[in-house]
């Protein structure tokens, strides 16, 4: 709580993660921080979120976004894609988290945190065993 | 991670920052300096925890098979990776850098990271964690031109577009694609998957570019992608010792995509090079006589990470689990994958949890056993540390001990 102290409450900016479980996971971001500074900053309980610490070296912080606010994003580069096409579930909206940055207009942005090929088989396993 | 990733992909590395967390946490504890077959066996690590994973990856490689391997001249990737990485099996390697021509025969991200260390501007590779030898070898290096050939063709090439643009993008060194090779391929991609049709359309461009640009043309270096060509055998010296060419047989595609197949055409090609890298594939060995094993895979069988024939409680990940290919990532998400089964048998009780077990206590107690010295976590902090206090004199992230003996000495064995 301390560190939001020197901040007036117009540079917050609320934003919701959905994360692999379904949980949603909402925040309060400065602007100007990435998406990815939210997760660490905030000690958002998102697994293995970020491993290359937002230099563009992998893709574990690959979010999706709803149609809307996917189109008002910054524009994208091709380091990005190049490390988006790595990514697992890619999908027409996603981004990485750690080249999106929060601006005043996203206040209430929802992002999905895409599930991996552990998390598919986690879920056929609970659906399996709520069908015995 | 620190001995395979190429030394001037050091963001690739921060992951390590997140697995020294795990390392840390008091419920991980790190034994190094243990050889499984020399100082335990697999029977004994089944018995002393209730769950073995095998992670082991894959620390051979595939060979070629054709004569004029064993020529000096010839290397295979992993030794010579090994060798500017600082791994201490590969320190005495001496390439031979003399020559003007080196073919690299793969089309991977091994096989790209080999060319970019070749032709990399000294100063560049000079900040970086590289070792001093390979350095000052490098410093010396006559290597101005390399060949990285693959048996089939662009469609199949098995790197990626982030590698590739780095390459392209790298200074003094010119791309030599030739547009020949990319005709009708634009039309081919039309609707294949983002990740391959902006592959290929980033060769595409890079082929049809002409070298008209100051800075290109007079580009001291230059390298280049050849395909459909496979080796058939590398050519001696006249005095029968080193290698000075490579005969290639020219293929022709059967099929498309991913399982396309290279049919030799009955044509061959000689291409001239002092040095050659074979770059096609790691290879995982067989462990112990208890753990069942693909040698023609060269991976443990498995079902979603538990050994399948096995003893029971066994378990494997990573390459050599699935075979050596992929990213940190996907190594990543399969080794989730497999703690995910280990997981599941818990729950469902086929660990047998009533039995006690004792870990690295049980007897024979493997810390005391004769000649057996486990290296601690915090032991190898310690020679982590040093590395990088050496490096720093040198302006470099770390200095790479590459000698075991004086690791240990370092941390008092």
């Amino acid at each position: 709580i301390f560190t939001n102290l020197s901040y007036s409450s117009a540079d917050q900016v609320t934003v919701h993660f959905i994360n692999r479980d379904g949980e949603r996971l909402t925040a309060t971001a400065k602007e100007g921080e990435s998406l990815l500074e939210v997760v660490v900053n905030q000690n958002l309980a998102i697994d293995g979120f970020g491993a290359c610490e937002g230099t563009l070296a992998c893709s574990t912080c690959h979010l999706i976004f709803e149609k809307d606010a996917f189109q008002k994003l910054n524009a994208i580069s091709d380091e990005e894609l190049d490390m988006l096409d790595l990514a697992y579930g890619l999908t027409e909206t996603s981004r990485l988290g750690c080249q999106v940055c929060v601006k005043k207009s996203m206040d209430g942005l929802t992002v999905r945190v895409p599930m991996d090929v552990s998390d598919i088989r986690r879920q056929l396993e609970v659906e399996k065993q709520s069908k015995q | 991670v620190l001995c395979g990733v190429a030394p001037d992909h050091p963001e690739v590395k921060n992951v390590i920052n997140t697995f020294t967390q795990t390392a840390r946490s008091e419920r991980c504890a790190y034994y190094g300096n243990v050889t499984v077959g020399r100082d335990v066996t697999v029977a004994e690590l089944r018995q002393a925890y209730h769950a073995v994973v095998l992670s082991y990856g894959a620390e051979d490689n595939r060979v070629l098979g054709i004569p004029g391997e064993n020529l000096s001249g010839v290397y295979s990737a992993r030794e010579f990776v090994g060798w500017y990485n600082g791994l201490p099996e590969n320190r005495d390697l001496k390439p031979d850098l003399s020559c003007e021509t080196a073919l690299v025969l793969g089309h991977g991200n091994v096989a790209l990271d080999i060319a970019r260390i070749l032709l990399s501007p000294l100063g560049l590779l000079r900040k970086t964690d590289i070792t001093d030898g390979s350095l000052a070898a490098l410093a010396c290096s006559k290597v101005k031109r390399v060949w990285l050939v693959g048996r089939r063709g662009p469609l199949q090439v098995a790197f990626t577009i982030k590698e590739l643009r780095e390459m392209i993008n790298l200074p003094g060194a010119r791309p030599v694609l030739n547009p020949a090779d990319f005709t009708g391929l634009e039309n081919a991609i039309k609707d294949a998957p983002r990740p391959r049709k902006r592959l290929t359309e980033l060769m595409i461009k890079t082929a049809l570019e002409k070298p008209g640009e100051k800075t290109q043309a007079a580009a001291p270096r230059e390298w280049g992608l050849k395909f459909q060509r496979s080796p058939q055998e590398v050519l001696p010296t006249a005095d029968g010792r080193r290698a000075r060419g490579v005969r290639m047989a020219l293929t022709r595609l059967e099929g498309s995509g991913d399982s396309a197949k290279a049919i030799p055409t009955g044509d061959v090609e000689e291409l001239e090079c002092g040095l050659v890298l074979s770059s096609i594939g790691y290879r995982s060995l067989p462990l112990d006589p208890a753990v069942p094993f693909d040698t023609q895979r060269g991976v443990v069988p498995n079902s979603s990470g538990r050994v399948a024939g096995g003893p029971g409680r066994l378990y494997c990940s990573g390459w050599v689990k699935r075979g050596p290919t992929g990213v940190i990532i996907t190594t990543m998400n399969d080794s989730f994958d497999t703690a995910q089964s280990v997981l599941e048998d818990l729950q469902a009780g086929v660990l047998d949890l009533s039995a006690s077990r004792e870990g690295f206590g049980a007897p024979p107690n493997r810390g005391q056993r004769e000649g057996v010295r486990p290296v601690s976590f915090s032991d190898w902090e310690k020679i982590d540390a040093a590395e990088v206090a050496r490096g720093k004199a040198a302006g470099k992230p770390r200095e790479k001990i590459v000698d075991p003996q004086e690791m240990l000495r370092l941390i008092g064995h």
